[in-house]
């Protein structure tokens, strides 16, 4: 008698595998505008303008920061076309900035060339750290809204000041995770989750993200979305970690939308006792 | 007459307009930002705005950043 096997099971089709859910259903409000994607990248550091469409393209982002500088004369190409064509909206920064009247100077120019009064503010206390003079920030944050602007500021990791930056009217608040381009990741995801627990803005990890597990964790303490640059227009292979950005940010926030277990000191059994 | 134009130091005609400075350095305006002595020149204003001795015109545009 020969052993016959039961004929295994039709694998399950890849295509009845449940899926993250649709974007689209649960967008990204920031100052009334709904964006599906919750990646927001940036332009700098990519090796050329091919390359960096390629990596915007796939990352399926919306909005797209750019710096304001003078122009070149005869330069082929530019950053702004390559958004326009692809329907990304562009977001202008005061990269550069030192005291606040240089980023309201920049903050205005911007709005003139780029038609929007979408600022994401930056205003650095030194070259070394690039890491925001609060003072400087706080006060440029204000006049900007003033004067209309809706203001994205990049900031500290500190509660306090975020706090203070939705207080004098800022659309979102982007504390950065580590230092501009460092890759250091999330260096302190306490202050993170701090910050988004008392948020009434979006908020949105910028700066410090150096891989995907790094993005899909600001999502899973519960960012609203993620802002890098460095991390894809760097990479060894731009376009590929743009992929891998865009499905690190939806699954983390399937993953923090799903709500993670609590975590355990001890072991708990997850198949019955023995009887 | 001397003017500076993107911080070199430039000639120009006199009565040149921004506008006209404009197309010495690119030929797509769009996406294209004016500040002279650092206040801004809205577009519609490039036309009709003539720079003076010494003047400082700065020309800015996006670039990648950010």
């Amino acid at each position: 008698m020969t052993y016959a096997p039961e004929t295994p099971a039709a694998p399950a089709s890849p295509a009845a595998a449940p899926a993250l859910p649709d974007p689209a259903a649960d967008p990204l409000v920031i100052a009334g505008r709904t964006f599906t994607s919750r990646l927001i990248t940036g332009t700098g550091g990519a090796p050329s303008l091919r390359v960096l469409e390629d990596a915007l393209v796939t990352s399926g982002t919306e909005l797209t920061t750019v710096a304001l500088r003078r122009v070149a004369p005869d330069t082929e190409g530019s950053v702004w076309e390559v958004l326009r064509r692809n329907g990304i909206s562009p977001l202008p920064n005061t990269a550069g900035c030192f005291t606040a009247g240089d980023a309201l100077r920049t903050a205005r120019l911007a709005r003139e060339a780029l038609e929007t009064d979408w600022i994401k503010l930056e205003v650095v206390a030194d070259d070394r750290t690039l890491l925001p003079d609060p003072v400087e920030l706080l006060d440029a944050a204000e006049r900007l809204v003033d004067e209309g602007f809706t203001v994205l500021p990049y900031t500290n990791d500190d509660p306090v000041l975020a706090r203070r930056l939705e207080q004098v009217g800022c659309a979102a608040v982007m504390p950065l995770g580590a230092p501009i381009g460092s890759g250091l990741g999330i260096r302190n995801p306490h202050n993170i989750e701090l910050i988004v627990e008392q948020a009434g803005v979006p908020v949105i990890i910028d700066a410090g993200i150096g891989t995907a597990s790094e993005a899909a964790l600001a999502m899973e303490l519960g960012c609203d979305a993620v802002m890098l640059a460095t991390a894809v227009t760097r990479a060894k292979d731009p376009v590929l970690m743009a992929a891998a950005m865009r499905d690190a940010v939806a699954a983390g926030r399937a993953a923090h939308r799903a709500g993670r277990i609590p975590v355990r000191r001890y072991a708990q059994a997850s198949s019955p006792a023995v009887d | 007459m001397d003017v500076i134009i993107n911080g070199e130091p430039r000639q120009v005609a006199p009565r040149t307009t921004v506008a006209e400075v404009v197309r010495t350095l690119t030929r797509s305006p769009g996406g294209v930002a004016v500040a002279l002595n650092d206040e801004v020149v809205r577009r519609a204003d490039w036309a009709a705005t003539v720079v003076a001795e010494n003047d400082r015109i700065d020309v800015l545009t996006a670039v990648q950043g950010g």
